[in-house]
């Protein structure tokens, strides 16, 4: 196609348009900024043309549209001006906008918690056959791994031999028990979900105390969908609990066990060197996009497009070679572990279709927008669905549905598909020259290991540089591009704030790529961007100030090495006694919003960007952003300012050093011959 | 900055890795696989890759594995932009070095057979040969209980040379003043630290503690080896545990790095892998400083120190604190004195050691009568003599305190000994009325007058036993008519002293002490001292223990009341037990006093002397850690000493000091001295006098001619019918085993 007949064939789908918001308004990243411009020259409607002609529903947005019952949907938005005196405010049923508020969170947390969860279980699926020996097509890579973690999973990994010595068990066999064990916490009724049991001491006995441990992983789902329904729970606080409960179930178990299984099934991560932004198609390759969520699917995909045979099909087609590239969190998977390039994040997934460039776009799961399916359709690129729970109705999308028991197969046929494609390009390819390098891949095992090698691996350089100050705290950023804010802008501006005040960051999801394409993973801009005390501290180890942990399960890691952090010594007892802090600038997923809640659950003061739809109703506003804390320690935030957003984070940082004693400078203690008798014994 | 220590540091280990397995291959082509390859008289194998992980080294294809082990260490080279992460992989490729390097090294000991000399505390400098090498066992213990006890925190692994020798040997007195050992290695462009000490003429050795271990940077091994060796031997740390190993050499051993002169990529590696012990380096030139804390306390490199700060801000740099003597004489003052020599040649006043009187009094006074600080010399001093003169010499030490007790006069009179020893110039040998001092030229050029002996005395009394003592005045004879009178007098006191101690018993006492003087050290061992049985280590005595209660009330020796006698022959009591249950965390909940055969007491790494059942003699054997080779029990001291050490109970074994051997309680559960059937004989004429003496107590008279040696044999065949004709006790009492 010429240029012009995909202008053609983009204005029959296309609204009539208003005069467009300057590019450069939109996004910070200039790679984005060429291709809305690029889109728009094509007159190819994008959601950020989308997002300028619809506005967002203002009683939605503030929680308190009620539509669980056939009698409403109920609105009882906030009078201009606020309330004074008693907030009369009631749906038909009598709810009061916390309830409604509360139901409507709840309800996301059940779904972030469900995405994240049936990841899992397929993982889990997945594993178990692997264990079985049913698949030939994964294996068990990480033996290292799964003897880590098989204890926690309760899973014995030596036996008694005939004269009561322990013998190394057979690794197939605790494989079999693992998968079993793992796969076990989703129907499990009663009880504990088991790596609930990994959180410090003190929080476990916390929640136990509360009674908010999570019993099964899908029950907790399912009983919120129950206390949500009409004339069900109508206690905002009663509803936190079981958000609590399900969100738990996500981080500490559903979320956790995906990545247990994952590093198992394909290596635990370590630190490789790749590129991000779209810069890293390439013109004369073939370029497949895997974009979704989960390493099942891109794993095969990248072992077949190694394959010599298909290699030589892609010559046989007139392409150099194959060029894979990842979006959202499934590119994580596969950077973090291959080195495999990240084409973009959330926002940029129709921008990546506009290049021209892409032979196939995989997806499998999760934040992949159905207009993908127009875009392409105005080029030669083919959508290819993979799962059956999400297929894509619009546009020619085509679905290659993928099995675990014939997953290479299934992969090579999608490789294939795509280099067949490669010789339909007919529109001139426009590749934006931007990309940038990045280290990723900091499992927590891999902090572990760079702290101190083989022989001192361990936490405790961290927390030293934390009591001493060097490090002032550790942030989590994490979280999706929302199109209601300028792309990346808040994800950037509120990192470099915070390494330029010595807080170390910890990222997964989209922030992640945001801060890769702008050089915030190479270890190189902690000169340039970190406060003096960071920066020394990333020379010495030779780290970027922002460790790439994975993909949005992966804030599992997040939460193991904040447990790591406590177990180390120094710094508390709890994960709520760190100097730490949670963040979501550009949220927009409900994933999210059950990330969050099992941060706050866990002790973390999460800050949120962009909007939280609780402002509607202020008691449960502020039981979210103040109550929590003096129940978990932690709670939420919001703050849509990326300034302000990174020093509310920096204040509580800084409360948590004045309350473990570390806000002053420490004095060198050097040790006479008493303080050496004193010494505990080892 | 770090990533050029990263960068270089990681090629240095490829090179010494490489380097080392060249060497390696050309001595399995010379001299094939089954070669022995081994550092000497040691248990601990090649001590760092068995400490680290557990792989015992005992031939050239032993040590296969742990060279490919060093190979799959060496981490990928950094890359100049965006590179991985290097701390963990520096670490890394450090360890690899030295495991690299202790491999090289132990080739060394096969290919070049004289090139250390093994099992010597001082080198043999009038003949060139000046590098000591891998310490072995015997030297190690000795030297580790300086560590345990605090008389030496830690040491100084200088590495290069000072740009000139006086710079050299002012470091190395300013290291001997604090306390800390010198080991020596590497050599920068030729000139080693070690041959500057020599040029300037200052004693090297184990005895001064300056160690010159070798010219090249791979004798850094021989630092590291000595701290796991004494890891596993006073820390019981497993073999292969390198968990713990490490955090025992970060938490316990106060050492570091001092690199001298350029520092290359080979320098650069070991200095990583020291790093894995916590072990900071701090350098005179300018390279790149790794200052953020964590692996190692505080800073990991430091650059650019001046030679005159460089004791100083070592020290801190590792977090060390180093109380130096103040003592107002004109010599250096300090325990890395004690050991060095003073030589015919420099030898400038000779006091006692057989052609004079050299007598030691310490007496307790009346408040009134001492006036403390008080020092008086009758008789002439140095100044009216000539070089190679003798006098007679008496140093009558009187003192006073409220809490002062004449039984502590054996106790503080004792000190004598080491405390003039500690002055940098002066030797003293003996004890009593057999004393022997040496007053060198070097300590006569810097102004030492016999007073100093007095100040001396005077000063560190009050020092080290301010709590039990006020008063502190010394008197020194140097007439022959006044040396003789103290000596008369003296030796009355020792008469009655030694009755008192003589007739002190178990059973007399209702308080034993605990020790844990070693815990800094040994961490899960405890002693627990009564009259008849003193510390395993020799070095305290129940009295001792009692005395240092009481200056000391919180220190490491508390009273343990003996409570009720559960079993009064084999010496098990239940205030005893109550305490060990507490003290070992649980670990151990009784033992026995007087059996080696049910229940022994444990046993740290410390003992002067380990007992082992030798069951074909009905009998039993002891060995004392001076004396490395094989015994009846088939064990060198060194591998029973890493059997049973670590706070162990083992039937069948007991640590014990010398002085014990012949004490009335000695094994008496099991039949008592009878029992011995076999003792090094240097052990036995150690202590003649008093084995004939229990000897005739027990009814044997000639038990000392019974005793087997390793003139007899060294196994239990072959002495079996030495001890037939010679009708030892031990043949007719009760089976040993039953």
């Amino acid at each position: 196609m010429t240029t012009e007949e995909v202008k053609k064939k983009a204005a029959a789908g296309a609204k009539k348009e208003k005069k467009a918001v300057n590019a450069k308004d939109l996004t910070v990243d200039p790679a984005t900024v060429e291709m809305i411009e690029r889109s728009r020259e094509l007159g190819i409607e994008t959601i950020f043309d989308r997002a300028q002609t619809m506005k967002p529903c203002n009683i939605g947005l503030q929680g308190i549209c009620c539509k669980n019952c056939a009698q409403g949907p109920c609105r009882l938005p906030m009078p201009k001006g606020g309330i004074e005196g008693e907030d009369t405010r009631k749906g038909l049923c009598g709810a009061t906008p916390e309830t409604i508020a509360s139901r409507n969170f709840a309800r996301m947390v059940a779904a972030g918690a469900a995405a994240h969860s049936d990841h899992g279980r397929g993982v889990a699926e997945t594993f178990l056959a692997a264990a079985r020996k049913e698949t030939e097509d994964y294996k068990i890579k990480d033996t290292k791994k799964l003897l880590e973690i098989a204890p926690d999973y309760g899973v014995d990994i030596t036996v008694e031999g005939e004269d009561g010595e322990k013998l190394a068990r057979d690794m197939d066999e605790i494989a079999v028990e693992l998968g079993e064990t793992a796969l076990a916490q989703w129907g499990q009724q009663q009880g504990e979900v088991i790596t609930v049991k990994r959180a410090p001491a003190p929080r476990y006995e916390l929640w136990k105390k509360l009674g908010v441990i999570p019993r099964g992983i899908d029950r907790e789902t399912v009983e919120i969908m129950h206390r949500t329904h009409m004339g069900v729970d109508q206690d905002y606080e009663n509803m936190t609990d079981q958000c609590t409960r399900a969100s738990l179930a996500d981080g500490w178990g559903g979320s956790m066990i995906a990545t247990d299984l994952q590093d198992v099934m394909f290596g635990c991560p370590y630190p490789v060197k790749s590129s991000a932004n779209l810069g890293v198609l390439k013109e004369d390759h073939v370029n497949i996009i895997i974009h979704g969520h989960e390493p099942l699917l891109s794993e095969m995909i990248v072992q077949a497009s190694e394959l010599p045979e298909l290699l030589a099909l892609a010559k046989e087609k007139g392409a150099n070679g194959i060029q894979l590239s990842g979006i959202c969190c499934t590119a994580n998977e596969i950077l973090i572990r291959h080195g495999v390039p990240l084409a973009g994040n959330y926002l940029q997934q129709e921008l990546a279709i506009v290049t021209g460039a892409v032979d196939a776009m995989v997806v499998d799961v999760q934040c992949i927008m159905e207009n993908v399916a127009n875009v392409a359709d105005c080029f030669h690129t083919k959508i290819i669905t993979t799962n059956p729970r999400a297929k894509i109705a619009s546009g020619n999308t085509i679905h290659i549905e993928f099995d675990e028991h014939t997953a290479f197969n299934d992969a090579k046929k999608i490789v294939k598909e795509a280099i067949e494609n490669f010789t339909k390009r007919e529109t001139e390819v426009m590749i934006p020259d931007y990309s940038s390098d990045l280290i990723a891949g900091f499992s927590y095992e891999a902090i572990n290991y760079h702290l101190g090698g083989t022989f001192r691996g361990s936490y405790a350089p961290l927390n030293d540089n934390i009591i001493n100050g060097r490090i002032r705290g550790v942030a989590g950023v994490v979280g999706c591009n929302n199109a209601r804010a300028t792309h990346d802008e808040a994800h950037i501006t509120i990192v470099k704030e915070l390494i330029k005040h010595d807080v170390i960051v910890l990222t997964t999801g989209c922030n992640a790529i945001t801060c890769a394409k702008v050089g915030l993973l190479t270890p190189e801009s902690a000169k340039v961007f970190c406060g003096a005390g960071l920066a020394e501290v990333c020379e010495t180890v030779g780290i970027p100030p922002v460790l790439h942990m994975g993909s949005c399960v992966d804030n599992s890691r997040i939460l193991m090495a904040a447990t790591e952090v406590v177990k180390a010594g120094g710094l508390g007892n709890d994960i709520s006694d760190l100097p730490a802090a949670g963040s979501a600038p550009e949220w927009m997923s409900e994933k999210a919003i059950s990330i969050g809640q099992y941060f706050v659950a866990s002790g973390v003061y999460t800050v949120f960007g962009v909007t939280l739809p609780v402002s509607g109703a202020p008691v449960f506003e502020d039981h979210l952003y103040n109550k929590l804390e003096g129940i978990y320690g932690g709670m939420w935030d919001l703050e849509a300012d990326p300034i302000k957003h990174a020093h509310k984070m920096i204040a509580h940082i800084d409360k948590k050093r004045k309350a473990l004693g570390i806000d002053k400078s420490r004095e060198r203690v050097l040790m006479d011959m008493a303080a050496r008798q004193k010494l505990e014994a080892a | 900055m770090s990533k050029l220590v990263a960068f270089a540091a990681i090629q240095g280990a490829y090179n010494i890795v490489s380097k080392a397995e060249g060497k390696y291959k050309r001595a399995l082509e010379t001299y094939g696989g089954s070669q022995k390859l081994e550092f000497p008289n040691t248990a601990y194998f090649l001590p760092i890759i068995y400490s680290l992980t557990g792989i015992k080294v005992t031939d050239l294809d032993s040590a296969k594995k742990p060279l490919e082990f060093a190979r799959q260490l060496l981490p990928p080279h950094v890359k100049k932009d965006c590179h991985l992460p290097y701390l963990g992989p520096l670490l890394d490729g450090g360890m690899a070095a030295l495991f690299a390097e202790e491999i090289a090294e132990a080739v060394r000991y096969v290919e070049d057979p004289d090139f250390y000399q093994p099992e010597m505390e001082d080198p043999d400098v009038d003949n060139g040969k000046i590098w000591l090498g891998a310490a072995d066992d015997a030297i190690m213990r000795k030297r580790g209980v300086e560590f345990v006890d605090g008389t030496a925190p830690g040491f100084a692994a200088i590495v290069g040379a000072a740009p000139d020798p006086a710079t050299a040997k002012k470091m190395a007195e300013e290291y001997q003043l604090k306390t800390i050992y010198v080991f020596m290695a590497a050599n920068q462009n030729g000139t080693t630290f070690t041959e500057q000490l020599i040029e300037e003429g200052v004693q090297i050795g184990w005895n001064t503690r300056l160690v010159p271990f070798g010219p090249d940077i791979s004798a850094a091994v021989f630092a590291l080896g000595f701290a796991n060796r004494a890891g596993m031997a006073f820390g019981g740390i497993e073999p292969g545990d390198y968990k713990k190993m490490l955090a025992y050499q970060k938490d316990r051993i106060f050492a570091f790095v001092n690199a001298l002169g350029d520092v290359n990529a080979e320098w650069a590696a070991n200095a990583a892998g020291a790093i894995n012990w916590g072990f900071p380096t701090i350098a005179d030139t300018d390279i790149p400083e790794v200052l953020p804390t964590g692996v190692c306390t505080y800073e990991h490199v430091v650059a650019n120190v001046t030679h005159e700060e460089m004791p100083q801000k070592s020290i801190e740099v590792r977090g060390l604190k180093v109380t130096v003597a103040d003592i107002e004489i004109p010599l250096a003052y300090g325990p890395a004195f004690e050991g060095e020599r003073v030589r015919k040649d420099d030898l400038y006043l000779e006091m006692g050691g057989g052609k004079t009187q050299c007598t030691e009094l310490c007496k307790m006074g009346d408040m009134t009568d001492i006036e403390d600080g008080k020092v008086d010399l009758i008789g002439p001093d140095v100044t009216d003599i000539k070089k190679g003169d003798r006098l007679p010499f008496g140093i009558y030490v009187q003192v006073a305190g409220r809490q002062m007790q004449a039984d502590f006069e054996p106790i503080l009179e004792r000190q004598i000994h080491h405390l003039i020893n500690y002055a940098q110039g002066i030797m003293h040998i003996g004890q009593r009325d057999i004393s022997w001092i040496r007053v060198g030229d070097q300590a006569i050029d810097k102004g030492f007058t016999l007073k100093d002996v007095g100040v001396i005395l005077h000063a560190k009394f009050h020092q080290d036993f301010g709590n039990i003592l006020d008063k502190v005045q010394v008197t020194l004879y140097t007439k022959e008519g006044d040396v003789g009178e103290l000596t008369k007098r003296a030796r009355g006191e020792y008469k009655m002293r030694d009755d008192r101690v003589e007739k002190m018993t178990d059973e007399a006492v209702e308080t034993y002490y605990s020790c844990t003087l070693c815990q800094s050290f040994a961490p899960s061992h405890v002693c627990v001292v009564s009259p008849e049985r003193t510390g395993l280590c020799g070095a305290y005595n129940w009295m001792d223990c009692k005395a240092s209660f009481e200056i000391n009330p919180t220190g490491p020796n508390q009273p343990v009341e003996k409570g009720e006698v559960i079993d009064a022959k084999l010496g098990q009591f239940k205030g005893v037990n109550d305490f060990i249950y507490k003290a070992s965390r649980q670990a151990i909940d009784h033992y026995n006093f007087y059996s080696m055969l049910i229940d022994p007491m444990t046993t740290c790494g410390c003992c002067e002397c380990i007992a082992a059942v030798l069951p074909s003699c009905n009998g039993v054997m002891t060995v004392h850690r001076d004396y490395t080779q094989e015994t009846p029990c088939g064990m060198k001291f060194t591998t029973l000493a890493g059997v049973m050490g670590g706070g162990q109970s083992s039937p069948g074994f007991v640590g014990h000091s010398k002085y014990n051997i012949t004490q009335g309680k000695f094994i008496v559960g099991d039949g008592g001295l009878l029992r011995m059937v076999w003792m090094p004989k240097s052990l036995k004429e150690e202590i003649k006098d008093r084995i004939l003496k229990r000897g005739e107590e027990m009814g044997v008279p000639d038990l000392f001619d019974r005793i087997a040696d390793e003139s007899v044999g060294i196994t239990e065949e072959d002495i079996l019918p030495f001890l037939q004709e010679k009708d030892h006790p031990a043949l007719k009492l009760d089976p040993i085993v039953g």
